[in-house]
């Protein structure tokens, strides 16, 4: 007999994280540690108004400094055509501002010094005779009749309106609500928020004017579609062009987009013949690169007495700041927001929304979230809990009640999704278990009677990731399919080159466990290639939760392309015709003969040794994965809080998430990715939030202000899981990144809301800051 | 955020910073923990020509109780002043204040004379110092002064300090045997300014309260000193409608600003709580003294 | 101005600018790119190292207040090649995701052990409070710390007969 086969650390198994090795030795290699012979720094120089014309700008004192090499202005870069520059959503958005700036924080003109610190010096030297302008701060104010208009320089452009988009079956969602018993409304602002990764973006331009060679190395988390975007914005031949994304500190949406630092320093570093340098300081990283949400949300749910649901109408007015470049699907205005029924059997919706120009930075980024998904989720989840106090109703009774049952997958969505798969119940019978639900009930209502208040939040998400299916999902006409390939060296190592680019996601560590399980080659010997567009398939990158629904789907498929071959190679080896070969985890058998056996690594080095006749040597391929469909992940969050009703402080003392993400690829890094998602969602809902003053100012322009919870105020979280394979996907494998921001907002505000039943209290709009909360309570009883 | 050009001085003697001092005048400033003045410097809020590097100067860093005064030393770290023996038994107020400064690696540079001398309204220490009745020690080349707190602090950012002065000594008369106090801090995260911070000190004599000291934190232009609530405290019972009168009073002697933190409202209404609160502390750690 | 420091136990001297921040000593001049810049204002703590055995923000700090002192970075956490108790259980307890706060967490970490070797999951929290992850929610990184004191005390008691 054979020695037992070693276990294949394939899918399931919680491997070490293979690029850690580096990492904990402080040898990550970051784009601040990239260092160019020659190469020079660049420092922006930014604009103080949120709305101000421009009459000149003065550059004559700075480039007299010792040491600055060039400056750059708007009027400089309008010569080479490059201005102005196309965003992601199609619109414009100017790269240095020529005419007049639009927000706080717009970039104007660049320094570039041979020193860092002198590029400063230089920019407080940099003299711009601007003339305000009124300021338009609200989405609101922006609609209104005589409003000042920001886009005056876009032709056919007339008031600060961009779009108006809608969804779902008005008609028959009038009549659902005609029909109801009880309608339950509510308005909330899901506020302005920002990713923040502890690494802000920053890129070195290395342009080599003798042979075209553009090499950028960037902190882009969509390299492949930059590299796109680059070509067609300079004009330069896209042979010609690598973008390189290295190690990314965090990018959680802030580094989809392209920036206009990244285009002045290619520009510089064309026009110098030196590499250049921009690494954004935090400050210009919170007022001027791709923030999130921004929503004013208005939503109503049609139920019949009985708890059933009938319709949902919503409306939202999005606030996109001053250049419309929202990183979403084209298709779709206000990305998958439609996916708001959730997780309920909602026969009638309808969703309308309109976008509006503010004097705010632009971005519309989804912070780790599925274009738009998060809003949506938070929205229904309020408004559920609140229709349960409305009916008179438990919350989970309701939840319960109107979940679309397992066995209706697959489901159509009044809105058109076709929801892969799900056990909403199971999810949520877990979690209520696993919190005590019950016993906190008997709690909540004793600590009551004393005059504590107890709070407990649901929330039980649908989300919508792995954009998608080539006939609806594109970004500027790009279909959003991603590429692997893979190639088997003699030695039975393998090489997988894929279009995703991790930013501590543990790609390297992950699709090598995809192919370990298709190919039963172990992990560690295979090494995963990512982020330098000379060297990897094309694809559209690591956003939306949708690496591993896109690549990790296309890893498998190209595994398993290979293994057709190396099926062929097997029966060559063994002697037997291919229909006699069987495979099992990294070994080929012969049918009835299991002792006849070949591993991957024989037939890996046959494929360059010993192949047939008339077979091409060599054992690698390639895929370029189309999704049939999306992938819906699902779960639901519990979450208790106490309040202090004296002082509207609030603690956290449960937070307990059951998440299905379909199969798991390796756990360990699945409840890693849910801890960081719940850690940032509840950082939504308790403090971080970019706000202005009727100025335009950015307030939360430094981490004093921008609050990130540290580890004293960021709750412990208790992780379960349940299953449900999703059928539209090779390895029945969801996506997980973004799954608790998505849904655990909600949970936590749904908690206070809970807790401040008894007096009176329906909604605080994020995030809950203990004045909000004390003057909510305020508020509600006054009006008592 | 880089700073401007400067000349560094690595002072090895206080005659040597003073001298130092009285030479640059109003050009230079003093480097001690740096945790307010390099940010300053990096937003190029502040671009002095020269810093005066007070951190090798021997003997500015004791904690030492003696003759009913504990003399603290201006280049003492937060930390090491949370850490300390005689603080931790004797001195609530400060054992309470000293660990909600910024965060725990801010507190291993910054000092207690560098928060004083940075004046902020929503600092902390200022507010403990007043309730404790503590004064400050300046020198310079001209000689010695010692000020009260409370004529130390003058405005936002401003201390009555002389720009060739070094603050090199703090003051605080020692706590008779029944003394007890404590400081409550509503900040929105580790790290922040205080949205409200109030820092209570009572001493008892016989079952009546011999003196109330109170700080107010992020309620006005600088830390507030609620005069007439220590007044109303003073020689009184400590009874639960005493503090609440006193919370009251407290209260309504500070002017804070809505901003982000909270409205003047929520501010004003957590001074009355968190001044009850605190005086209810204080007199549960004075009791049990 | 001219500045000795010990980095990492070697003494290397290098001529600066006063302005110079001690982030831009250890990462520019002297090569050591492990410590990282986040935030500018000492509230990520990403550039943390050791100065004499204290952990500082090294971004709010001159380098010429660094002369004659010892400073430790990430690179300086493993000796002759050997990982650190610390760097073992950040790799075992999945403590890092990005790993651009890691090395900051690391070495707060390990400074926690040798003041407290026996570290509750509020003392680990609390001495971490000035150092902002957005990937991991903190719990691994909590954990991984722990983990590194039961290995230290592990690796110091007397091997049983």
């Amino acid at each position: 007999m054979a020695a037992e086969p070693e276990v294949i650390r394939g899918i399931g198994h919680s491997v070490k994280r293979k690029e850690d090795d580096r990492f904990i030795r402080g040898k990550g290699n970051y784009i601040d540690d990239i260092k160019l012979p020659g190469m020079l720094h660049m420092a922006i120089l930014r604009s103080p108004f949120a709305h101000a014309k421009i009459n000149g700008v003065d550059v004559s004192k700075a480039q007299g400094v010792p040491g600055v090499v060039a400056v750059v202005t708007g009027d400089l870069m309008a010569q080479h055509n490059l201005a102005w520059m196309p965003t992601l959503s199609g619109d414009t958005q100017a790269v240095l501002a020529t005419d007049k700036v639009r927000f706080q924080g717009q970039e104007v003109a660049a320094v570039i010094a041979d020193d860092p610190y002198v590029a400063k010096d230089a920019l407080e030297l940099i003299d711009v005779d601007y003339e305000p302008l009124d300021v338009v701060v609200t989405p609101q104010r922006a609609l209104e009749p005589g409003a000042p208009l920001i886009r005056d320089e876009k032709e056919g452009q007339s008031d600060n309106h961009i779009y108006h988009w809608e969804s779902g079956d008005k008609e028959a969602t009038d009549k659902a609500f005609a029909e109801a018993d009880t309608v339950v409304a509510l308005d909330t602002h899901y506020p302005r928020s920002h990713p923040s990764p502890v690494e802000t973006c920053g890129c070195v331009a290395d342009v080599d004017a003798a042979t075209g060679q553009t090499t950028i190395y960037m902190t882009s988390q969509a390299p492949h579609a930059i590299r796109t975007v680059f070509a067609l914005v300079a004009g330069l031949p896209e042979e010609n062009i690598r973008i390189f994304s290295p190690d990314i500190g965090g990018g959680f949406g802030n580094k989809v987009p392209v920036y206009p630092g990244y285009v002045v320093a290619t520009a510089a570093s064309l026009l110098l013949g030196h590499p250049v340098k921009w690494i954004e300081e935090r400050t210009e990283n919170l007022i001027s690169t791709g923030f999130a949400r921004d929503f004013h949300m208005h939503g109503e749910m049609a139920l019949k007495r009985d708890g059933t649901m009938l319709g949902l109408r919503v409306s939202l007015l999005a606030d996109e700041g001053a250049f419309h470049a929202d990183a979403q699907p084209s298709k779709f205005k206000v990305g998958l927001f439609h996916i708001v029924t959730g997780s309920y059997d909602l026969p009638a919706a309808h969703v309308e929304a309109d976008g509006a120009y503010t004097n705010k930075a632009p971005g519309g980024v989804a912070y780790r979230c599925s274009f738009r998904v998060t809003e949506a989720s938070y929205l229904i989840e309020r408004l559920v809990q609140n229709a349960a106090y409305e009916l008179g109703m438990d919350p989970s009774e309701l939840r319960l009640k109107n979940f679309i049952k397992p066995e209706q997958f697959p489901y159509i969505s009044a809105t058109g999704f076709e929801y892969d798969s799900g056990d909403y119940h199971g999810a949520m019978n877990l979690a209520l278990e696993k919190v005590g639900y019950q016993d906190l009930l008997k709690e909540q209502e004793a600590a009551r009677a004393e005059g504590k208040l107890i709070g407990i939040g649901l929330a039980s998400f649908t989300e919508v990731v792995g954009a998608g299916p080539h006939k609806d999902y594109d970004i500027l006409g790009l279909k959003m399919n991603d590429g692997a390939e893979l190639r088997i060296h003699p030695t039975g190592k393998a090489i997988l080159k894929i279009s995703s680019q991790t930013q501590g996601q543990g790609h390297e560590t992950t699709f090598a466990q995809i192919v370990a399980e298709e190919l039963g080659i172990q992990p560690e010997d295979i090494k995963v290639q990512h982020g330098d567009t000379d060297n990897t398939p094309y694809g559209l990158g690591t956003y939306a939760s949708r690496s591993t629904p896109t690549v990790g789907a296309a890893t498998a498929m190209v595994a398993r392309r290979v293994r057709e071959k190396a099926i062929k190679l097997a029966a060559h080896l063994l002697e037997v015709s291919e229909d006699d070969v069987e495979y099992d985890k990294g070994r080929f058998f012969v049918k009835g003969a299991p002792d006849q056996v070949k591993t991957i690594q024989d037939v890996a080095f046959a494929a360059y040794t010993n192949f047939p006749d008339g077979m091409e040597s060599g054992l690698e391929g390639v895929y370029y994965y189309d999704p049939p469909n999306l992938t819906f992940p699902f779960g639901t969050y519990a979450v208790v809080v106490e309040v202090d009703a004296e002082t509207g402080e609030w603690k956290v003392r449960r937070v307990v998430a059951v998440d299905d993400c379909g199969v798991r690829i390796n756990p360990m890094i699945v409840e890693g990715q849910i801890h960081g998602g719940l850690a940032e969602g509840f950082a939504i809902a308790a403090m971080e939030q970019i706000t202005f003053d009727e100025s335009g100012n950015c307030i939360g322009s430094t981490f004093l202000d921008y609050l990130i919870p540290t580890a004293w105020e960021t709750p412990r979280f208790e992780t379960f899981e349940t299953v449900t394979p999703s059928p539209h996907h090779p390895i029945g494998a969801k996506g997980v990144g973004e799954s608790a921001t998505v849904g655990s907002p909600a949970a936590f505000v749904n908690a206070v809301i809970d807790a401040l039943q008894p007096l009176g209290v329906k909604n605080i709009d994020m995030p809950l800051t203990s004045a909000r909360v004390w003057e909510a309570i305020q508020a509600a009883q006054g009006g008592a | 955020m880089l700073p401007a050009s400067f000349e560094y001085h690595r002072a090895s003697s206080l005659e040597e910073a003073l001298d130092l001092l009285s030479t640059f005048g109003e050009g230079a400033k003093v480097l001690a923990g740096g945790q307010s003045l390099i940010p300053l410097m990096k937003l190029r809020f502040a671009s002095p020509e020269h810093l005066v590097d007070v951190n090798h100067i021997a003997g500015l860093d004791g904690i030492a109780e003696a003759d009913g005064v504990l003399r603290i030393g201006s280049l003492v770290r937060h930390n090491a002043l949370a850490a300390s023996d005689v603080i931790g038994a004797r001195y609530p107020t400060i054992a309470a204040a000293a660990p909600q400064v910024a965060d725990p690696i801010v507190r291993n540079l910054g000092t207690i004379g560098g928060s004083l001398a940075h004046a902020d309204p929503a600092g902390d220490l200022g507010s403990v110092m007043l309730a404790l009745g503590a004064s400050v020690v300046l020198r310079s080349t001209r000689g010695e002064r010692t000020l009260p707190m409370s004529e130390f602090l003058v405005d936002t950012f401003e201390t009555a300090i002389s720009a060739d002065e070094i603050l090199t000594e703090i003051r605080v008369p020692a706590p008779s045997a029944r003394a007890g106090g404590t400081y409550l801090k509503l900040e929105r995260k580790v790290g922040d300014f205080a949205t409200v911070g109030v820092a209570v000190y009572l001493v008892l004599s016989n079952g009546t309260i011999e003196r109330a000291g109170i700080g107010l934190t992020g309620v006005g232009l600088k830390n507030i000193e609620p005069e007439q609530a220590e007044a109303a405290l003073a020689g009184a019972e400590p009874t639960e409608e005493r503090f609440a009168e006193a919370a009251r009073l407290a209260a309504e002697a500070s002017h804070p600003a809505s901003d982000v933190r909270g409205s003047a409202e929520y501010k004003r209404h957590m001074v009355d709580i968190y001044v009850r609160r605190g005086l209810s502390t204080a007199f549960d750690s004075a009791r049990a003294a | 101005m001219k500045v000795t420091v010990k980095v990492n136990g070697v003494e290397r001297t290098a001529d600066v600018e006063s302005r110079l921040l001690l982030v831009h000593l250890i990462r520019e001049v002297l090569g050591l790119t492990g410590t990282h810049i986040g935030c500018d204002t000492t509230h990520c703590g990403a550039c943390t190292v050791l100065l004499d055995g204290t952990p500082v923000k090294s971004c709010t700090m001159f380098g010429v207040q660094a002369d004659g002192r010892e400073i430790t970075t990430v690179e300086g956490l493993a000796t002759n090649g050997q990982l650190d108790a610390v760097q073992e259980a950040f790799k075992e307890e999945h403590g890092l995701q990005c790993g651009f706060c890691t090395p900051a967490m690391m070495l707060v970490g390990a400074s926690l052990l040798e003041r407290n070797p026996d570290p509750t999951e509020d003392d680990v929290r609390w001495a971490i409070s000035g150092n902002i992850c957005r990937c991991t929610g903190y719990m691994n990184i909590v954990k991984a710390i722990q983990t590194a004191a039961r290995a230290k005390a592990a690796a110091s008691e007397p091997a049983s007969v």
